[in-house]
């Protein structure tokens, strides 16, 4: 750690100056300068595109110092970094969005990954397995340092990858959308953390475009906007308001749009409803669940991660591994889903939560991610109709907005935002009757949130009954016509619209575990 | 403008490659490797890899690989010697039964790949050595001679002079038929269109390949059939792939094979499928390997899933699964013979010819890697 100033000049652990970078035909980043404090909690905000990774990518050394323009000075030095290594060296560590963890090694093993400490030239296991137990405690996780990654939730995950980047005594750690996957529980337990750690003199860049999170954490931000930074602004002078409207340019009047009230059909109704475990066939990650969809109704369903809200859903949809047991009327006709490929076929349409996983064909098209669900629709005997399936897409993509240099373009070229506008063009091309949006939201820019809101107001109205699964509780209350908190794979309550409001989500939430 | 220029050198490089070779080939050989009869034999040699490479590039387009196509081929070739020289079984039914035998032994495949999870790489590795061992046990070990002369005449005859002219005339008038179609529906639905100057002239270029290649087949004994055979091939599974449902979803599957699941697409029936035409045109190739040797060995096929594999991971298709086309193997497939061919004639050493081969199977995919558009990075 570097000592306090002295003389009472601030000294800024990382100052960017004048970063310019360009990609052929953009110009990602516009003399982008500002400083950030030592020992402070910064966070760097703006709509995705904005620059950000682009930011983070020279900070990391990802892109060489050769191919921008600028100086980066950190405590006042100016440094230039050409490997990753470089960066790291400095004293910079970086948490990506994707996890950078090996799942398939245990977590002491991960933490020293590529720095394990060594007696007589051997890897010394039982100073991996102390240290290890330490920062474990340190960080209130209470874990067997032999337990492997890959068996940890995706918050685990991260806050020992936040252990590994401080047990490496970085002095700038920079998180990207961390919390994207977290609930909120793993939230709040990071943000201590992060609060710790500044306690400590680390001085942390946190992008992200949860801006709640930043009012609570940060002590200043930095908005960036199309590749120029607006402003860094003390957050004690900033409201979620004047920074959405610095971020867009605009102003995003109403977030959440009004809806009409849901009509009395119901379309689905699910009753007794277990998913058992893919592997241990007797253990139940689901049990009992029961409940109704109205047409044109939006029904949240809250609870922490790990409580059986996508074990449910991807279970009724028949892609989850396990086996399923209840009743399931679509309409009023009893029906059976043993395959996804059934329930699109009937209607039921579910749009999961981690879009790189089960969602994007990154390799593919624009044009073909957004048909793939749909293409019985205008196949004959085989043969894709290529006319059809262009104009389909084409209205797809502009009724969803997408920006995009054309539609024949691979779809691994937008951003994350566009790409999940073009996943949920994709689910509505297969006309659903019932939509199941799993973290609809996550990772995803206000802009582009504030048009999936939109598009799903237009669902409602056609009649389209949709389930929001989110862990964004803003956003459940406020587009919800009734809400599910679920708690340990079971239904811990059930919240009408008017009564709703976060604590009372949150009694259910942790009220789950009496349940017997 | 920079996207189209490095798009071009990937998908020309291999032409260029070829080029490179066949003139090398030429100057070291003073004009004999372009003769017309080596040329004839050339694409004869080609036939059996090409349809095997057609066969592997949709295995691996669906993300997975099929070792045992050579002995499987090998086996069915060898069946089909037994059947009609010990028990003198008609060709016709000699060669049903031959593809039969394919068609099940890719499905009994498909089924363990499929619907057991078994890696293809173990379940295919397992079958290599099953099918030899068949092939072995039930020809106990002799080589079977001689066919009848209509089983010969898959592997060896040739296409009448005229036929193969007025059959190229046909093909180019289809060539610019397509050509204009695709530009009327392209400026109709108002997509990116070339220059007339490019698209007419890519088809006049074409053409004027097809026109030579049949030149000069007939210089010598006119189009062989098997090679025929290959083209029609190209067509079908080239159609197949870019056309159907069934294509989209190969790549779909090749590509992320859990969002396809989530897509609604039936995973397993597409690759069990795949194993199940993999199967049936190693048959084919099996019968037109055993009919061009007049005899089935029981080493037939030995290693031909190699080159196989190597033709179509030099014509582009990634190992990864997703990407890929049945040209491309294609002129994999040839620059793979071309290299046998040339270096026999040479009567370069056996042991060189491995040695070339591995390097350039090395030298393509780097090739290929480093002109990827964008590379890793974006």
């Amino acid at each position: 750690m570097r000592s306090p100033p002295a003389g009472g000049r601030t000294v800024y652990a990382l100052e960017m100056v004048g970063i310019t970078k360009e990609f052929p035909g953009t110009r990602a980043l516009d003399r982008v300068s500002f400083s950030v404090e030592q020992g402070t909690i910064h966070a760097v905000i703006g709509e995705n595109g904005a620059g950000k990774s682009t930011l983070m990518k020279i900070l990391s050394g990802v892109y060489p110092a050769e191919t921008y323009e600028g100086t980066i000075r950190i405590g006042g030095k100016e440094v230039r970094f050409r490997t990753p290594r470089d960066a790291e060296a400095a004293g910079i560590a970086v948490i990506h969005q994707e996890l950078s963890l090996v799942r398939e090694m245990a977590v002491n093993e991960n933490l020293f990954l590529g720095a394990e400490p060594r007696k007589y030239g051997m890897i010394d296991r039982e100073a991996i397995y102390v240290q290890t137990k330490k920062w474990l405690d340190f960080f209130g996780l209470d874990l067997d340092p032999e337990t492997k990654v890959g068996s940890l939730g995706i918050g685990q995950q991260q806050l020992i990858e936040i252990a590994k980047a401080h047990s490496k005594e970085s002095s700038i750690i920079i998180l990207d959308e961390p919390t994207s996957a977290l609930s909120e529980e793993e939230v709040r337990r990071l943000m201590e953390i992060l609060r710790e750690l500044r306690r400590k003199g680390v001085t942390c860049l946190y992008i992200s475009h949860k801006l709640s999170e930043v009012m609570a954490l940060a002590d200043a931000a930095t908005v960036l906007r199309d590749g120029k930074a607006v402003g860094t602004f003390p957050v004690g002078e900033l409201t979620e308001e004047k920074i959405i409207s610095l971020m867009v340019g605009r102003t995003v009047a109403d977030l959440y749009p009004s809806r009409k009230d849901p009509r009395d059909e119901t379309v689905l109704e699910v009753r007794g409803f277990s998913v058992f475990h893919p592997v241990r066939s007797e253990k139940r990650v689901v049990c009992d669940v029961s409940f109704s969809l109205r047409k044109g109704e939006v029904l949240g369903v809250a609870g922490l991660m790990g409580a059986g809200r996508t074990e449910l859903f991807s279970g009724l949809f028949g892609a989850y591994g396990g086996r399923t047991e209840g009743e399931v009327l679509l309409e009023g006709k009893k029906i059976t889903l043993r395959h996804p490929g059934e329930a699109i076929r009937r209607g039921i349409v579910y749009l999961s939560e981690d879009r790189k996983r089960y969602g994007l064909f990154l390799d593919m098209e624009v044009k073909k991610n957004l048909s793939m669900a749909s293409l019985d629709r205008w196949v004959k005997c085989g043969i894709v109709d290529e006319e059809r399936e262009l104009r389909e897409a084409e209205r797809q993509a502009a009724r969803m907005r997408v920006k995009m240099a054309d539609i024949e373009m691979k779809i691994r070229g937008l951003s994350g935002g566009n790409q999940q506008k073009v996943l949920l063009g994709k689910s509505l091309l297969a006309r659903p009757k019932v939509l199941i949006l799993d973290e609809p939201t996550r990772g995803v820019d206000i802009g582009a949130k504030a048009d999936i809101y939109q598009i799903i107001g237009e669902l409602t109205a056609e009649g389209v009954a949709v389930v929001l699964i989110s862990s964004d509780l803003p956003e459940v209350l406020g587009m919800s016509d009734r809400i599910l908190v679920m708690a340990e794979g079971r239904v811990a309550g059930e919240l009408a619209r008017g009564e709703a409001t976060q604590e009372k989500i949150m009694a259910c939430v942790t009220g789950g575990g009496t349940f017997a | 403008m920079r996207k189209a220029l490095s798009f071009d050198i990937r998908a020309y490089g291999l032409i260029i490659a070829l080029a490179f070779i066949a003139l090398l080939f030429t100057l070291l050989t003073d004009g004999d490797f372009l003769s017309s009869r080596n040329l004839s034999n050339l694409f004869r040699q080609m036939s059996v890899i090409s349809i095997l490479a057609i066969g592997m590039t949709l295995v691996i387009i669906t993300g997975h690989i099929d070792l045992s196509v050579g002995s499987l081929a090998g086996l069915t070739g060898g069946m089909a010697a037994i059947l009609q020289v010990w028990f003198g079984w008609d060709t016709g039914w000699v060669l049903l039964l031959a593809l039969l035998a394919g068609l099940l032994l890719g499905g009994w495949q498909g089924w363990w790949v499929a619907y057991r999870g078994i890696p293809s790489f173990i379940v295919t590795l397992g079958g290599m050595l099953i099918f030899r061992g068949i092939l072995i046990g039930i020809s106990k070990g002799e080589t079977v001679a001689p066919l009848e002369a209509s089983f010969q005449r898959i592997g060896q005859s040739y296409l009448p002079y005229a036929a193969g002219y007025i059959l190229a005339g046909i093909v180019i008038l289809f060539l610019f038929l397509l050509t204009a179609r695709k530009r009327k529906k392209r400026r109709e639905w108002g997509l990116k269109l070339e220059e007339p100057v490019v698209s007419y002239g890519k088809a006049a270029v074409y053409s004027l390949l097809i026109m030579l290649f049949a030149y000069m087949m007939n210089r010598y004994l006119g189009i062989p059939v098997p090679i025929l055979l290959v083209l029609l091939l190209l067509l079908v599974f080239g159609f197949v792939l870019n056309r159907t449902r069934f294509g989209r979803y190969l790549y779909a599957i090749g590509g992320n094979s859990e969002a396809a699941k989530y897509s609604g697409i039936n995973v397993k029936r597409h690759t069990f499928a795949v194993f199940v035409i993999m199967g049936l045109l190693s048959a084919l190739a099996g019968l037109i390997l055993t009919a061009r040797l007049n005899a089935a060995t029981v080493g037939a096929g030995q290693m031909y899933e190699l080159d196989a594999i190597a033709a179509c991971v030099i014509g582009g298709t990634s190992l990864k699964g997703g990407t890929g086309s049945v040209t491309g193997s294609l002129i994999g497939a040839l620059v793979m013979t071309s290299l046998d061919n040339g270096m026999s004639m040479m009567d370069i050493d056996a042991f060189w010819q491995y040695i070339v081969k591995g390097l350039i199977l090395i030298l393509a995919v780097w090739w290929d890697l480093s002109s990827e558009p964008g590379g890793e990075g974006a």
